[in-house]
């Protein structure tokens, strides 16, 4: 099981904050694993739409979709970054 | 030199700025310059009752930790502090506050500069708006300008 987590519009959409997902082998990075859950269902799709504009962290360290999700503990899923 | 530890917070509640300042400077007579930035919310001249700032817990503090110690090694900062309020924040109230000491004045603005730029593109913080009259309003969009800011640093 992994664990996913959910902020901003990302989080809306869904609609939970967080959730323990099993993942199919065939999900190998980052890029994969939008692919996937783009497939769960409408309310996933419409947040993953453009996956391109989604950011994403492994265990609460910012990654590119290219990175492998092997060992990862946690995955957060948000839209570009707009604080200070 | 003993290794200079920023001073982090994420927090609800408000700060205070002089106090903060009071902090890195007490007992100090090696710090010759402080540069203080604090970023307020806006009212949008009226259309905006709030903002609420969403914030990745755990991740938010790690990585303005990171970049912290980032603007320390390179401008060889002797004090840095970076607090970021989460939750509902009303105009006029603070938002984030950056404070950077150094001997000379060059590298408090820079540091601070510095550190303001990169918290804006990589530390997970969000901000929706409140519109006064009550009509909905969304996420605040990312802006090209602040990629730019951060790039300019590389």
């Amino acid at each position: 099981m992994t664990k996913l987590v959910y902020f901003a519009w990302v989080r809306e959409r869904i609609g939970k904050p967080d959730e323990d997902l099993d993942l199919p082998a065939s999900v190998v990075t980052v890029g994969d694993l939008l692919t996937h859950l783009a497939t769960l269902g409408e309310e996933y799709e419409n947040a993953l739409q453009y996956p391109d504009v989604i950011r994403v962290a492994i265990n609460q360290e910012h990654v590119e979709h290219d990175e492998p999700i092997a060992g990862a503990r946690e995955i957060g899923l948000f839209p570009p970054m707009t604080g200070g | 030199m003993q290794p200079i530890t920023p001073t982090i917070r994420v927090e609800a509640d408000d700060f205070d700025l002089q106090a903060e300042i009071d902090a890195l400077t007490a007992g100090r007579t090696d710090i010759g310059a402080v540069v203080s930035f604090s970023g307020l919310c806006r009212g949008e001249k009226g259309t905006l009752s709030a903002l609420e700032l969403e914030h990745y817990p755990g991740m938010a503090e790690a990585e303005m930790t990171r970049i912290a110690e980032l603007a320390i090694e390179r401008f060889s900062l002797m004090g840095l502090t970076a607090i970021h309020r989460f939750g509902k924040i009303e105009p006029g109230e603070n938002i984030v506050l950056v404070i950077a000491c150094s001997p000379h004045r060059q590298a408090a603005f820079d540091g601070a500069n510095f550190v303001m730029d990169f918290l804006k593109t990589s530390a997970p913080f969000w901000k929706k708006e409140h519109a006064a009259d009550g009509s909905p309003r969304d996420w605040v969009s990312a802006k090209d300008a602040d990629d730019k800011a951060q790039e300019k640093w590389l």
